[in-house]
């Protein structure tokens, strides 16, 4: 048999017909559902007089629109009736349909990409899609994972399937280890820059190297779910011991006589060794430094130490166009140093940033330390309820709130801006979010994405600096 | 799904790269529980000068006269001409339908985000990928001669202007769907007993794949 990548594996082991026109039918493990994308599938469900296939096999969460605060009230907590509605109908329709929910109130709640892997329902070898781009999350427990638009929700819950196109297979390698307060975001941060948003488009990345096997398991959900902004829909990472320790005793992960049968199967979960890749990027670990967005895409991205580009450095016409549109959108000029640069909000969230060791990151910073007084707001919503208990176990909720953050409850919050966490007009952040396109985190709003701890010392400094200073 | 074979439209030119879904639709509009009525949202931040939500209603909303949308003859167009990267970005279909219901029916670009091409196949759109040059040649015809009109052919693979004829690439798939219109789900059912066959297969080798999110957790 040829050598195969972990994409080609997980391809191979998920279909279930090759269709006359070239596509193949795959076979969908676990689907996961919010509020947002999922009410048009099922209404055309109902309207086509059609059952989900395999409800078992799906969870829905609320988490987009959520407020996040009031949580305690449920429902009644929302102050946007159009928001409620919409999540109100998610519980109806995961009632009517008998979806399973984690609704607002349980503590198992949260952004869909934390929950999954949190529960132990995304597993190695599984395939795992969701009404949203980021569900590469799910990627780094070798999980072949993508994000999908609404039609495909409803095929998805009628068919248990989907009809696809294998992308190429593209590695990313990266040597050597990151150095001291150099982490997963920055990494992502830096490949982005480096290929551009649409260096990986129509490819599935994969993960490699000693860099990315030194790295946890929520570092590599970090990375892999910034793939999307490469422009790749997939991201994977290979299994490895991380991620059976990382599974273990999750709470529907196997147990008992079903986890050695498990472990072994799983052990095949990586590339041969002389699998093709259709492109390889390397990266050196050392050359890569905390890194700042300066624009309005994720790869107007520079070092800490580095400045806005001057327009001549453009590549072609239409990248200086785009550069100095997104200057001006900035407020920004060109050759101007990052360092420095005001902040007027901090959002520490997101499925990019929201876990357990992402808050510890950012606390470790602020413990002993206050925001800067010209900070108009600085924002910490857990990604899930769990990482939240979790979080207040370890007293990190009293370290943000006695540096004058906000502990939030958990949701996308100030990620997209749907519910009241929002920028204002000429508003700047600092944000662990993976977005930073024109009016994401409101109209007229200024995003700059880093890493938490990147966010963290921007809020005590009141500006962008570099974390290893302070 | 609307059937497309044929098509002629004026060209919308977005000469930028890297257009987004947050752009296309920003996200207040996804709360909308429908898949249709988003076309006076496309373009929202850039197309009104004022904040809007999905209940305001558009007759009191500014708009901003210089923005393409807004101006004769590319609010009657139907045909997007856009640079590398076009929809990247959330996944959100919402954008797709705004698209859909602006009325543009065929977008050209050198590229595009994966998913928003899916979406736009899954809703009867046709996203056609050219060479940089072609797309280079059609801004030109749309900066000397300010209207453009592009014909499509679906069947033949051909877009042309004028005199001026292109191919273009087409999965088999793709192009079967949009010149018939099929409803994708009722097909993939057609494959139903393929699927419990799979599923078999699957639950014999990977029984712990099947115990799942509706079984109380041990
Ligand atoms: S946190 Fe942001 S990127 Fe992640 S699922 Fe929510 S809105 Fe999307």
């Amino acid at each position: 048999m040829t050598a195969r990548t972990l994409y080609d594996k997980l391809w191979d082991s998920h279909c279930v017909a090759e269709l006359p026109d070239g596509s193949s039918l795959l076979y969908i493990d676990l689907h996961l559902l919010h509020e947002v994308t999922s009410p048009q599938a099922f209404s055309n469900l109902r309207r086509a007089g059609r059952k989900p296939w395999r409800v078992d096999a799906a969870l829905a969460t609320p988490d987009h629109n959520v407020p996040t605060v009031l949580r305690e009230l449920g429902l009644g907590g929302f102050d946007d009736p159009i928001a409620r509605r919409q999540v109100d109908v998610l519980e109806r329709n995961c009632h009517e349909f008998g979806v399973p929910l984690f609704p607002l109130g349980d503590v198992r709640q949260g952004i869909v990409h934390v929950v999954g892997p949190e529960q132990g329902l995304t597993l190695p070898g599984m395939t795992v899609v969701c009404g949203d781009s980021h569900t590469a999350t799910h990627g780094a427990l070798a999980a072949l994972a993508y994000g999908i638009g609404s039609s495909e929700v409803e095929h998805v819950l009628a068919t248990q399937t989907l009809r696809g196109r294998k992308s190429k297979n593209m590695a990313v390698v990266v040597d050597g280890v990151l150095g001291e307060g150099v982490v997963a975001k920055d990494l992502a941060l830096h490949l982005i820059g480096r290929i551009g948003t649409a260096g990986a488009s129509g490819h599935a990345i994969e993960f490699r190297g000693d860099g990315i096997g030194a790295l946890s398991m929520e570092a590599r959900m970090t990375l892999c779910n910034m793939s999307i902004e490469a422009g790749a829909r997939v991201g994977l990472v290979a299994y490895d011991r991380v991620t059976q320790a990382y599974v273990k005793d999750r709470p529907f992960a196997p147990a008992g006589p079903q986890w050695a049968g498990a472990v072994r199967h799983w052990q095949d979960l990586h590339s041969d060794h002389d699998a093709h890749f259709d492109r390889i990027v390397g990266i050196r670990a050392e050359d890569v430094a905390p890194c700042v967005s300066w624009g309005t895409s994720p790869e107007m991205v520079v070092p800490i130490s580095g400045a806005v580009p001057q327009l001549h450095e453009a590549r072609d016409d239409v990248q200086r166009g785009d550069w100095s549109r997104a200057m001006a959108y900035m407020g920004l000029e060109a050759g101007r140093p990052i360092h420095g640069t005001p902040i007027d909000k901090v959002f520490v969230g997101s499925c990019t940033n929201a876990r357990i060791e992402d808050l510890r990151a950012a606390a470790r910073v602020l413990r002993g330390r206050r925001i800067d007084p010209r900070i108009k707001l600085a924002l910490v919503v857990p990604g899930s309820g769990l990482v939240a208990l979790q979080a207040e176990h370890e007293g990190l909720d009293e370290v943000f709130t006695a540096a004058g953050f906000e502990w939030r409850a958990p949701g996308c919050s100030m990620c997209l801006g749907m519910n009241a966490d929002r920028l204002e007009p000429g508003e700047r952040c600092a944000s662990t979010s993976n977005r930073n396109f024109e009016g994401r985190q409101g109209r007229g709003g200024r995003t700059h994405l880093m890493s938490p701890a990147m966010a963290a010392a921007a809020a005590v400094a009141g500006a962008i600096v570099d974390v290893r200073e302070l | 799904m609307q059937p497309l074979s044929r098509h002629r439209g004026i060209v919308i030119p977005f000469d930028r790269a890297n257009i987004d879904t947050d752009m296309l639709l920003p996200k207040q509009y996804l709360k909308s529980l429908d898949a249709y009525g988003f076309g006076d949202f496309l373009f929202d931040d850039e197309r009104y000068l004022d904040h809007g939500e999905i209940d305001t209603p558009v007759a009191n909303r500014r708009i901003n006269p210089g923005f393409v949308l807004n101006r004769a003859p590319y609010r009657h167009g139907t045909v997007v001409l856009a640079q590398a990267n076009f929809g990247c970005g959330s996944s959100r279909e919402h954008a797709v339908w705004a698209l859909r219901d602006f009325g543009v029916r065929v977008l050209v670009a050198p590229s595009y985000g994966d998913i928003f091409r899916d979406n736009c196949f899954n809703n009867g759109l046709l996203a056609i990928v050219v060479e940089q040059p072609v797309v280079d040649r059609l801004f030109q015809l749309v900066r000397s001669r300010n209207v453009v009109e592009v014909d499509v052919d679906v069947a033949a693979g051909t877009l042309a202007v004028a005199d001026e004829t292109w191919k273009f690439m087409l999965e088999e798939g793709r192009r079967q769907n949009l010149l018939e219109g099929l409803d994708q789900v009722g097909e993939t059912l057609m494959l139903a007993d393929r699927i419990r066959c799979y599923e078999q297969r699957r639950r014999a080798a990977e029984p712990w794949v099947f115990r799942h999110t509706r079984q109380d957790p041990d």
